[in-house]
This record gives C-alpha cells, sequence and structure tokens, in this order.
C-alpha cells in the first residue's frame, strides 16, 4: 500500500455516503465591489501602485523609449536587458540607434546557466512589456516567455514595466474570464504590484528585498 | 435552522451558518421568567433583584422558578459533555412554559441560544424545544432595550463610566450595541471608551483557574485599561466577568470598582442610591 | 535591554513557557505593538461589512466546497500536475516526505538548498534533516533568515521574527555576519539582501511552500512580497514545493476571492508584490527556470482531523495568521510558548492532529473561548467550536473511544467525579438550594486561599442572601 493509495483511501473513508457540495461561487462578490468607469481606471492603479513606491509616468506611445534612457542616464546606470524579439524590444533598438545613450542594451538570449554571475550581478535594469494591468488591486500581469524569461523582471535592481493602458481590467477575476486562462496557463504568470518590500523587522517597510529595489511603469496611453 | 442538518449525512462537509438575520423581538409580553445565573445567583444576587426590579418597573410581571440552577456552561466549556447536558436538560425543562426567558448575563443567555443546539446535538428529538427556548431567551438589555423600548428619566447625578462587556454576550448576543444604546437614554451619564475595549478580561470561565498566569496578565491589562479611561465606574452585564475584574481590583487594593449593570440602571431609573 | 528569547524545550509544558514569557517585558511589548497593527491594518483592509462577510462566506464555502471532494481533487490534481511535467510525490509522515525531498536532492547530488517561506517544511523539520545529512538548507525570507541565523524557530506563520526588535536584528548580525551594527532597517535588509543573493546563484535546489494548489489547470500558486519566492522557484535547476493535502482548490476563479481574503487578512494589503503562479518545468524554447519541478503532498495527520466533519473545519485554514494576530492569549505569550510548529488558535486545534494530543495536552484548554479568532477567520473555521470540541476528546476514558489522535491525555477520573458531583448539585433543586444556603450563610468561612483563583484576585465571598431567596421574599411565593 503506497503513501498515496493510503491517504486517498483515508480521505475517501471520511467522505462515505456523503455528496460533494454544490459549486455556489457568486462572481457578484469578486467583481462588484471592484467596478471602476473606464477613466478612473488608470487612476486608481496609479494610486495604489504609487502607495508601495512604484514610480509611475503616463506617456504617448512614441515618447516611451526616450523615457526608458532618460531613466537609465539619471541614475548612472550602464545597461539594461531588452528584448529584441518582441514588438517594444524593436522600438526600443530603433531608438538606441538613433539616440546613441550610453548605457548598453543586452539581451537575454542564452541559457541562463551560460551567464548566472553576471546576470545576478552585473545588470542593472530590464524593460519588458506586460499582457495587462488589474485596477483594484493595483497589479501588471507579467506572462514570461522565451523572449522576456522569468528572471528578466526579477533579477535587476530597477524594473520597468510597460503598460498598454487600453489592457487595464477592473479586477482579477474579469481578466481571468476575459483572457480565458483556465484554457491554458503558462509556465510562469506573475502578478507585480510594486517593488519588492519586506516588513519583517518591527514591521517597518524596507524595499528591494531580494526582488527588484524600483519598479517603474510607464503606462502608455493608445487610444 | 443550524448547518447540521444540510446533507443527511452526517459526515458531510460542513459550512459555516448563515449570518443571522437581525433579530425580530416581539410586543411586550405580561409575564416573563428571569433565568439569575449561579454566578449572579451566590455573588450578584442583589444585581438580580435590580433586573427585577426594572421588569416589574415596565409592568412585568416576573417568574423565579426556584428549581433552577446552572445553565451548564462550566462543564460545557470543559470538555464534559454529558455533564453538562444533564444540567442543561433540567434547565430546559424548567423553562418549558412558552414565556419568554430574559437571562441577565450575556454568555448564560448565549449558552440557551447558541449552545444548547451543540449540546443537544446527538438528540435530533430535543432539538425542537431546544430552538423554541433559543428563541424566547434575552439576554436583559435586549430584552429592556428592543421588547419594553424602556423610556427613562435618568435621576441620578451626572457621572462617567466605562462599559464592559463579556466576549460571549458581544459576539454572539451584541450585548454592547444594547447596553450602549440603553445607557445613552440616561442623560447624565457620559460613557468613556477605554483601550483595547473588544479584548477578553481573561475571565473565559474555568480558563482563569487552569491558566491563572495569562488569565492574570489579562485581568491586569484589563482592569489597567478601565482606570485609565477616566470613569468613575465600570458597569457589566456580565456576572462572570465582574467577579474576575472586581477581585482583580480588590487584590490590587484598588479603589475602582464594577457593578453590574442591572444595578447602575436601576439606580438611576428609580433614584434609589444604595450605599 | 533586549533579551533572547531562546528555543523552548518541548518537555515543558504551555504554562511553564507561558510564565517565562510572561515575565518577558520585551516580549510583551514586541508583541502588543505588532498585533494591535496587524489587527488595525486588517480593520482598514476591510472596511465595509458587507463586502466583508460576504468574501469571508464565500471563502467558507469554496473551501468546503474543496474538502467535500478532496481525494478526487488531489488525483485531478496530480493529472494536470503530470501532464504539465510536475512530479507528484505523497507523503504520509514527516519522516517520508524528508527522505523524499532528499532523495530528489541526493539524485541531483545537490549540498546547497535555498527555501522559501514554507510552513510545511518546518512541520518536516526539513532543515535540520538535511544538516544532519551535510546538505545546507538556507531561509531566503528574511523574517525566516534572521530566525534561522539565531537558533530559533517563527514565532508567528506570517512574520517569523515579529518578537525581534531592530537591535536584536542588528546585534544578530553583527555577532553571525560580522557586519556593523546599524539601527537602520532598511541597511538590515540590504545586508539580508547581498547576503542571499550569493545564495541563490549557487544553490542547487529551491523549497517552497504553496499558497493554494489549483486542480483545474494543474498549478502552484505562491504569493509574497519579498521576491525570494521567485527566486528560489527559478533560479536553482530543481524547484521543490512542499504542501498539506488540504491545500487544493477545485477552479483557478476559486483562488480570485481566497487570495483576496489572504493578503487582506494577513498583512491588510490589497494584494502581496508578487503573486507567482507555477504551472510546470522550463520548456525547451525557455531560457530559464527549473528544469525539474516537484510537488510533495504532505498528510502528517491531516487525514485524522478529516476524518470528523466538524474536526474537518480546521482544514479550511490558508494560513493568514489573523487568527493569532486577534488572540488575547497569543499577545501576550508569543509563538514560541506553544512549542510547536503552529502557534496561536490555529496551532491549537490543528497540532493535536500532527503530533497527538497527549503532546499538547494544554492546547484546548489554552484559551479563554473569547471567539475573536473566530470573528476574524477569513474562511470562516469556527474556531471556539473546534476548541471545544477537543477539549471534550481530551477528557474521555479511553471507553469512550476519543476521535483525535491521543485522545484523553487529560482524562482524569478524580476531574470526572467533581463534574458527576456538579451535575447532581445543579440537577437537584433541593440540593442546589441547600448548598445556596450554606454558601451564603458560612460565606464568611470560605478559604482565603482558593488555589489558582486568588493568585489573580481576592477570595470571593458569597452575598449573605442568594438571589433565589431575594427572588422569593421579594415576589412572596416560590413560585413557577
Amino acid at each position: 500500500m503506497s503513501a498515496r493509495s493510503n491517504i486517498l483511501n483515508k480521505l475517501r473513508a471520511g467522505l462515505a455516503g456523503t455528496t460533494p457540495r454544490p459549486d455556489d461561487f457568486d462572481e457578484g462578490l469578486v467583481t462588484r465591489p471592484w467596478q471602476y468607469a473606464p477613466e478612473d481606471r488608470i487612476t486608481r492603479l496609479r494610486s495604489l501602485m504609487e502607495a508601495v513606491h512604484t514610480e509611475i509616468h503616463q506617456l504617448t506611445t512614441e515618447e516611451w523609449p526616450s523615457k526608458v534612457q532618460e531613466l537609465l542616464e539619471s541614475r548612472g546606470l550602464k545597461n539594461v536587458l531588452y528584448a529584441p524579439g518582441t514588438e517594444h524590444g524593436k522600438l526600443l533598438a530603433e531608438h538606441w540607434q538613433r539616440a546613441e545613450p550610453r548605457p548598453e542594451l543586452l539581451v537575454y538570449d542564452r541559457p541562463i546557466e551560460e551567464w548566472k554571475e553576471e546576470l545576478f550581478w552585473q545588470v542593472d535594469a530590464s524593460v519588458t512589456g506586460t499582457v495587462g494591468g488589474i485596477a483594484a488591486t493595483g497589479s501588471l500581469v507579467l506572462w514570461p516567455d522565451r523572449h522576456e524569461p522569468r528572471l528578466m523582471s526579477l533579477l535587476p535592481p530597477l524594473h520597468i514595466a510597460l503598460l498598454k493602458a487600453s489592457e487595464v481590467e477592473d479586477n482579477l477575476y474579469g481578466m481571468m474570464q476575459k483572457h480565458n486562462w483556465s484554457a491554458g496557463l503558462p509556465t510562469n504568470l506573475l502578478l507585480v504590484s510594486g517593488p519588492s518590500k519586506t516588513a519583517d523587522i518591527e514591521q517597518v517597510l524596507a524595499y528591494g528585498a531580494h526582488g527588484p529595489k524600483e519598479l517603474v511603469v510607464l503606462i502608455l496611453e493608445d487610444g | 435552522m443550524s448547518e447540521l442538518f444540510y446533507d443527511a449525512a452526517p459526515n458531510a462537509t460542513r459550512v459555516a451558518p448563515e449570518r443571522p438575520r437581525p433579530r425580530t423581538y416581539p410586543a411586550k409580553p405580561a409575564e416573563v421568567t428571569l433565568f439569575g445565573t449561579c454566578v449572579m445567583d451566590l455573588f450578584f444576587p442583589e444585581a438580580g433583584l435590580d433586573a427585577i426590579r426594572l421588569l416589574e418597573r415596565e409592568g412585568i410581571r416576573v417568574h423565579f422558578p426556584q428549581e433552577q440552577s446552572c445553565c451548564g456552561q462550566p462543564a460545557w466549556t470543559s470538555g464534559y459533555v454529558n455533564e453538562a447536558r444533564e444540567v442543561a436538560r433540567a434547565q430546559l425543562n424548567l423553562l418549558d412554559n412558552g414565556l419568554p426567558v430574559v437571562v441577565p448575563s450575556g454568555s448564560c443567555a448565549g449558552m440557551f441560544r447558541q449552545h444548547y443546539r451543540e449540546v443537544f446535538a446527538e438528540e435530533p428529538d430535543t432539538l425542537e424545544r431546544v430552538e423554541d427556548l433559543a428563541e424566547r431567551t434575552f439576554e436583559l438589555t435586549e430584552f429592556l432595550l428592543h421588547v419594553c423600548k424602556v423610556d427613562w428619566q435618568d435621576l441620578g447625578q451626572p457621572t462617567q463610566i466605562a462599559l464592559h462587556t463579556s466576549c460571549s454576550a458581544r459576539r454572539e448576543m451584541n450585548t454592547h450595541l444594547h447596553a450602549r444604546e440603553l445607557l445613552g437614554k440616561l442623560a447624565n451619564v457620559e460613557r468613556l471608551d477605554h483601550d483595547h475595549e473588544s479584548e477578553c478580561c481573561g475571565f473565559g470561565g474555568t480558563f482563569s483557574v487552569r491558566m491563572p498566569e495569562v488569565s492574570g496578565a489579562m485581568v491586569l491589562d484589563k482592569t489597567r485599561s478601565l482606570r485609565e479611561s477616566g470613569a468613575a465606574e465600570m458597569v457589566t452585564a456580565d456576572g462572570g466577568c465582574l467577579l474576575n475584574i472586581n477581585g482583580s481590583l480588590e487584590k490590587q487594593k484598588q479603589t475602582f470598582r464594577g457593578r453590574h449593570l442591572a444595578s447602575f440602571l436601576w439606580e438611576r431609573v428609580s433614584g434609589e442610591v444604595k450605599s | 535591554m533586549s533579551q533572547r528569547i531562546p528555543v523552548k524545550e518541548l518537555t515543558d509544558s504551555f504554562r511553564g513557557r507561558a510564565v517565562g514569557a510572561l515575565a518577558d517585558d520585551q516580549l510583551r511589548t514586541n508583541f502588543r505593538v505588532a498585533m494591535d497593527s496587524l489587527m488595525k491594518k486588517r480593520a482598514d483592509a476591510f472596511p465595509d461589512e458587507e463586502e466583508r462577510e460576504g468574501l469571508r462566506e464565500l471563502g467558507n464555502h469554496i473551501k468546503a466546497r474543496a474538502l467535500s471532494r478532496v481525494p478526487d481533487l488531489l488525483e485531478q490534481l496530480e493529472t494536470r500536475l503530470t501532464a504539465n511535467g510536475v512530479k507528484v510525490h505523497w507523503a504520509e509522515t514527516t519522516e517520508e516526505a524528508n527522505r523524499i525531498v532528499h532523495s530528489i536532492i541526493e539524485a541531483k547530488q545537490g549540498s546547497q538548498v535555498v527555501k522559501g517561506k514554507s510552513m510545511v517544511s518546518e512541520e518536516m523539520e526539513m532543515n535540520d534533516y538535511l544538516a544532519e545529512r551535510n546538505i545546507e538548507c538556507l531561509e531566503s525570507d528574511m523574517g525566516e533568515y534572521i530566525v534561522q541565523l539565531d537558533g530559533e524557530k517563527p514565532s508567528h506563520i506570517i512574520m517569523p521574527a515579529i518578537h525581534k526588535n531592530r537591535f536584536q536584528v542588528s546585534r544578530l548580525f553583527h555577532d553571525k555576519l560580522g557586519v556593523d551594527e546599524t539601527e537602520d532597517v532598511n541597511e538590515l535588509i540590504q545586508i539580508g539582501r547581498r547576503t542571499l543573493r550569493q545564495k541563490f546563484l549557487e544553490a542547487d535546489v529551491g523549497v517552497s511552500g504553496v499558497n493554494f494548489a489549483i486542480a483545474e489547470t494543474g498549478t502552484l500558486l505562491l504569493v509574497e512580497n519579498e521576491g525570494n519566492g521567485r527566486m528560489s522557484t527559478t533560479a536553482p535547476p530543481v524547484h521543490i514545493a512542499v504542501t498539506g493535502i488540504e491545500k487544493v482548490v477545485e477552479n483557478l476563479r476559486d483562488v480570485v476571492p481566497l487570495l483576496s481574503l489572504l493578503t487582506r487578512s494577513a498583512l491588510g494589503q490589497p494584494i502581496t508584490t508578487y503573486v507567482n503562479m507555477i504551472s510546470g518545468p522550463r520548456k525547451a524554447d525557455e531560457l530559464d527556470g527549473p528544469e525539474e519541478v516537484h510537488l510533495v503532498l504532505l498528510d502528517n495527520g491531516r487525514s485524522g482531523a478529516f476524518a470528523d466533519a466538524q474536526l474537518r473545519q480546521t482544514l479550511n485554514c490558508i494560513r493568514c495568521g489573523a487568527c493569532m494576530n486577534h488572540c488575547p492569549v497569543y499577545t501576550r505569550v508569543g509563538g514560541h510558548t506553544y512549542g510547536e510548529v503552529y502557534p496561536g488558535p490555529i496551532g491549537k486545534i490543528i497540532t493535536p492532529h500532527m503530533v497527538g494530543l497527549h503532546k499538547v495536552p494544554d492546547h484546548p484548554s489554552a484559551s479563554s473561548l473569547c471567539g475573536a479568532c473566530g470573528e476574524v477567520c477569513p474562511v470562516k473555521i469556527p474556531i471556539p467550536e473546534m476548541l471545544q470540541r477537543l477539549r471534550q476528546e481530551n477528557v474521555k476514558s479511553p471507553a469512550e473511544q476519543p476521535k483525535v489522535k491521543d485522545g484523553g491525555a487529560k482524562y482524569s477520573r478524580k476531574e470526572r467525579a467533581i463534574w458527576r458531583f456538579w451535575a447532581s448539585l445543579n440537577t437537584s433543586p433541593v440540593i442546589y438550594r441547600l448548598f445556596l444556603w450554606g454558601a451564603t450563610r458560612f460565606g464568611k468561612l470560605a478559604p482565603k486561599n482558593v488555589g489558582p483563583w486568588t493568585e489573580n484576585h481576592s477570595a470571593p465571598v458569597p452575598a449573605r442572601r442568594s438571589l433565589h431567596d431575594l427572588a422569593k421574599a421579594h415576589l412572596n411565593q416560590g413560585d413557577r
């Protein structure tokens, strides 16, 4: 008798003769209190994220690459990780070609094992896209893939995230339903709601525990 | 009704009972039974008499069946089910006359209203009478407020009091709200808040003798908080807490004291000041 | 000034440890301030009573639904996870779970493990088990790292180092890491960050817990604020997740209310910094993430709690910590007094199933049944009712066949006899009134020292006449 069968048998014995409880999930309870007029969505997301030290800029779809340059240069950072295989990556590369900023563009194009030391200690910043945002909780939704791997938004002390204004949903439930998450989730799906923090010492908030110390969100007004 | 009846199978997974609908109160009855409680019987009998007087003042005839003893809570919370059930059954039979039962203690009222159905969970045939008693049970303050709808003149001198509510009274019977409203009807009484007001005083029945060190720390904090409120005295609707708090104050040789709410209310309403 | 709180021996009783804790002013202050702050945060996060109570009820129903189907859901979880490339293991005991974890690490010839926060791994005492086999298992959650450095166990399930203030942490870092002392919390955190970053880089295996295991999609959901959970589950080549069998929920959408309840009840946050949903190991075209992901499902007494429908509700727990934050007992004695992995109200009701009542005989009665815990539990576990039931199980005689592991730990013929006497006294009106008469007439002869009561109170003196007496006189007849 394996542990598996022992455990399952015990549990089944406890339920003998019973029927499962009905599914009485009331979606109103997770949507009604968390619905916003379209013009209020960004305001809410912004205020929640800024309350936990996120830096937020609202820009047009043309302005953002030079904003990235400004963010990096004002901090004296020497490089930034980006994804050339993405639309936004291409736009960033084009800007870099034209403006020739000091920070070097780095690409996450090989498995982590091949450059762990460098990735852990020498990459100053990263720029990634998002698949949307959630107004109710002030969250970004990240769907890492081979262009923008998981550690790209975690290791560098500065993470710059691009969020399209039109992709901000009211609440998590709405987001899940709209994009049919239950049909298939990626290896890793992330909700990111601010820079890394901890209150483990006397409940005093300190930022930059293990994840990025700084999170900058560029909200792109895309009509 | 209790969720114990949801599924035919006794081992069905349970959900929490539905939030109780706000209680509908009957019209003021002509007669009630007073259930005095064992603590009040032995230690605060005058408060029990004051409770009777308050009810009679509203034109109600009060019965005090001499056969009553204890609601059974001490044995129940100690885990002695059979013994608790025997005593509970005696009270259940005694109170089986259809009259409203007024209880000057939140924890004992809670015993009748919430816990008797647990005590008799294995006796489905008794549960109908248990539910009937639960429906007819009222804690004193809610009875005065919502059934008698008292209209009082405050004949006492201006004073400031702190209100302590027992945990079961608060969580099972909403007594803190009823007591506040009742005290609000007394024009010369100002109720002062005190620190950590909703925290337990440390009585917990047998807890105070099983875990005296922790209980002692809790009552020390509670007495300090009450004294530091600036009130002249404390009032409470629960005899157990009163025994605990006054006993501690006396041991600490503090002058601050608590009184049973029934006695305080009677004094304000009748003008009789007791020495 | 500051006092170290040492790990308490398991052979002491709850009361013994409580006495020590109560005398520790630093501990008392640290906990009081911390719990007051956490209670306020929760209250501020749930300003609307309707919304709060509706959500708690939904959370309660979701957990009950999952438990009502738990064997099927565990099988579904296993099937989905396996299809996603995750290896699923089952362990009845912590010993088995440790062996499984060790064998996975051994197969990789691993020697360094980094751990995100996991209370189940504390149940397993995994760090000690691996250390005995020359495998370093380092805590990466800041609070857990701090207590591990000090050779202690966590004192709270969400804020493990809550019993320490900044001066104590500074002294600890100075002693163990050789850094300068500092009162600046930010600096202390940066010291931790730098030290642990190297460990994330070097680790062979990352271990984590699981907040919710979703059967529908075969997904492990983890919440955190620091980022060490993401680190532990992404950087090392192997990820081992350990969790209890009661953590499985049916559908992806079920986690929406549970997540909201968890983060708001625990720390008053609308959401944690990171919500991490893992559905498999690194795919062929991906560049990072572990190549192997394992899930270990642990029983360790949970199936015992499950067997009884009333006690099954204990397994609703989503490990938010709100119960202990609101507990007047926990606030005064701190987590170590409970002497076991889980402190506070949830600790009192789950531990007997895990280790048996004979190991924690005082747990069920270390409570005044004030009900503050049940009032705030996001999944509406009727905690006072659970304690009440455990007290019953605790005093049962062997013949009465207790339903909880090692029940009857407090069975006492003497105490049973006392309550039998009490029952006969209270069911015989004549004797009861005789007792009243004796107590009131001879009250002054009562001893001044009545054991534990008089430790904290003056000797209780019965009134001169009982209420029975006064009522009879007032109402002019002993009527019915």
